[in-house]
């Protein structure tokens, strides 16, 4: 005879029979042990299905009454195997599949991966000064329109409901400055080693003039919306507060550690793509609270605007490939009737004028280019922090080890540590302050 | 041995439980023939192509820039170096030091700890499995990071298949958690005194360590256009 309270059974002449009732929640608890009425401590699972966790993260919170007495994070729940998938395509297809990692950011993803590549084939000096402005010119677009989602969401998840429309009806302005260039709107796989797929056009450079006049206001509107009003002040001053030794202990980077009165950013500190050049500053904040690192990201798009416009006045015209015709792979691109694909003029060269340019063309298609042996690890600042690619070559066309350390991964160990002992309330805020996305927490 | 496939599977290998035998890619980088074909009707003539397999050379002293400062830092600070550091490599602007794996934690207290080296932050943890290149095949990848000095090392200790273990590091830098987990789910390293080596992106239950060389990427055969087109690592391609 079990004893299970839902479904007890018994024996009969013709067979077993489970009658199964509604459980009474007391029955339940009691034949376990618990008693609900008197035990204070409960377990709650916030599972991966929910608004409020940022995409696929599971937290497990064994609350005393309000309070986080433990938080544990479960991960892992999109896991799609890119690091693997990676080892058995090109170089260049790579690009491809390295941008859908941390989806919010996919510029961040590609060019880091470029970097590692380049770094790898020692062509790092020989890019051109066009690709390097565009892709800081795309990066801090990048940057705006993550920001633009982090502030949406946890305006979202603290209550202030139309912030979320706002954020992301200004970022569908990127997308649509994102798509003008790339064809796509995210996930673009714009940035390949070697430079970029194809030139900007000039449309989407009068487009991006559009923008930075119309965005300051908004950001503006969307200040005055949040940063006076005591709703906001009450859920984020003071919450899920992680001080410097805490994010350096645990890797944090990003705005998280620069809220927290660090000012590591690696475009000033290690800089890449030419950072060196553009004229920001780093934003910081001293309180390591949820409103230090809203004050972050708010002053942190401003910057970025900056740069924007400083990259577009830098723009000359030039090749966005690099000359090594070894490796400049995809080759000149153009709109045909059936869609995007090699332009009239490259065929015509290929087949036509050029041996070399078809011998190229064929090799870097079927085979891919060679890259020499060796490990490099190159690490960016993203939207949410540090982005490193540690990639490994074999001295074959196919990328031998490709890992990622990505900063939402690294950022998402350190939510225990501000939620234990705050209320339920906190640990969302917390966890909305990190700025996970779990497409690069799992990868 | 593989019903599927032109390669030779000599043993089973671990973890390949569905789906099709997991076949060994190609023995890089001294691998035979351009497309790992063999026995086939493959007359280009590449299959008799044996590529040269590089060589780890240690670097010579000095190495430029900031990497002899960190080397002599440490050599100062750790009093078993000697020991510990099995070979130095330079190449492409970092420094690389391969370290014994027992002393992994060691070295990177002092690198912690010491006034000259100051690597406060561990950026990267990660793994890689040199399945056909090296007998001690996994590798951990240690990336830290000097805040202080702008500098970046990499420290790496290489373990068997057979004793895949390590002393962990979250005693010193609490960031490797995560990231051990991740090395241990996806290739099996087991890091000693990680305080929950679980794992972390495959379901708690699974068999088999996903992103070693010897397991198979999964997939199945799709028809496009009449022809059969086989799941990525089996389909016949340049090494």
């Amino acid at each position: 005879m079990s004893t299970d309270s839902y479904a007890s059974s018994r024996e009969t002449t013709e067979g077993r029979v489970f009658t199964v009732t509604g459980g009474d929640w007391m029955d339940v608890l009691s034949s376990g042990g618990e008693d609900p009425i008197h035990d204070e401590r409960i377990v709650v699972n916030l599972g991966p299905q929910h608004p409020s966790t940022h995409g696929v993260l599971r937290l497990i919170l064994e609350l005393e009454g309000e309070t986080v007495i433990e938080a544990r994070a479960v991960i892992g729940y999109l896991h799609t195997g890119i690091e693997k998938n990676i080892e058995f395509r090109n170089w260049v297809q790579g690009s491809t599949f390295v941008t859908r990692m941390d989806y919010l950011a996919p510029i961040f993803n590609e060019t880091a991966y470029a970097l590692a590549v380049e770094k790898l084939l020692g062509i790092t000096d020989q890019i051109t000064p066009r690709a390097n402005t565009i892709r800081v010119l795309m990066m801090e677009l990048n940057r705006i329109s993550s920001h633009l989602v982090w502030l949406g969401t946890t305006g979202l998840e603290l209550g202030a409901i139309s912030m979320m429309l706002y954020g992301f009806r200004e970022r569908e302005y990127i997308l649509d400055i994102f798509e003008m260039t790339s064809g796509l709107r995210m996930n673009m796989a714009y940035v390949r080693p070697g430079g970029l797929a194809q030139d900007i056009p000039a449309e989407a450079v009068a487009k991006i003039r559009e923008f930075l006049n119309y965005f300051p206001k908004k950001l503006k509107e969307y200040e005055d919306l949040l940063s006076g009003q005591l709703i906001w002040h009450e859920r984020t001053k003071g919450v899920a507060v992680l001080d410097v030794t805490g994010c350096l202990s645990l890797g944090v980077t990003g705005p998280v550690l620069r809220s927290a009165g660090l000012g590591w950013d690696l475009r000033k500190q290690m800089p890449y793509c030419g950072y060196e050049d553009y004229e920001f500053e780093v934003p910081t904040a001293t309180s390591g609270d949820v409103w230090g690192r809203y004050a972050v990201r708010l002053a942190e798009m401003r910057e970025s605007l900056k740069i924007v416009e400083q990259a577009l006045d830098r723009l000359e015209p030039g090749p966005v490939m690099i000359e090594d015709r070894k490796i400049a792979w995809p080759a000149q691109l153009a709109i045909g009737v059936d869609g995007m694909g090699n332009s009239l003029e490259h065929v015509a060269k290929i087949m036509g004028q050029s041996m070399e340019s078809l011998i190229h063309h064929f090799k870097l298609v079927t085979e891919g280019f060679r890259v020499p042996p060796g490990q490099v690890y190159v690490a960016i600042e993203s939207p949410r922090g540090e982005l490193g690619v540690h990639a490994v070559s074999d001295g074959g066309t196919r990328p031998y080890r490709v890992h990622y350390r990505d900063p939402s991964f690294v950022n998402l160990q350190a939510l225990p540590a501000m939620a234990e002992g705050a209320i339920l309330a906190d640990v969302i805020a917390g966890g909305a302050s990190l700025d996970p996305v779990m497409g690069g927490v799992d990868r | 041995m593989s019903e599927s496939g032109n390669i030779p599977v000599s043993a089973t290998p671990v973890g390949a439980q569905t789906g099709a035998a997991a076949e060994f890619p190609p023995e890089s980088p001294a691998q035979r023939g351009l497309f790992g074909a063999q026995g086939t009707g493959d007359t280009s003539g590449f299959g008799g192509l044996v590529r040269r397999r590089p060589t780890v050379a240690d670097a010579q002293r000095p190495f430029g820039g900031y990497f002899d400062e960190v080397y002599d830092a440490l050599s100062e600070a750790y009093p078993e170096f000697d020991d510990a550091i099995e070979h130095v490599v330079v190449d492409r602007g970092e420094l690389t030091l391969h370290v014994k794996p027992e002393r992994i934690a060691e070295v990177c207290r002092t690198m912690r700890d010491d006034d000259a080296l100051r690597f406060e932050l561990c950026s990267s943890v990660s793994g890689v499995d040199y399945l056909a290149s090296d007998p001690r095949r996994l590798h951990v990848v240690y990336q830290l990071t000097s805040m202080t000095y702008r500098r970046q090392v990499r420290l790496e200790a290489a373990v068997t298949a057979e004793d895949p273990r390590l002393p962990s590091v979250t005693s010193i830098y609490p960031t490797a958690d995560w990231q051990e987990r991740e090395a241990y789910d996806m290739f099996g390293v087991v890091f000693e005194g990680h305080p929950a080596l679980t794992r972390i992106l495959m379901p708690d239950d699974w068999e088999g360590y996903p992103q070693r060389k010897d397991y198979p990427l999964g997939g199945v055969p799709v028809e496009y256009k009449g022809a059969e087109i086989p799941p990525p690592d089996q389909r016949r391609s340049y090494q």
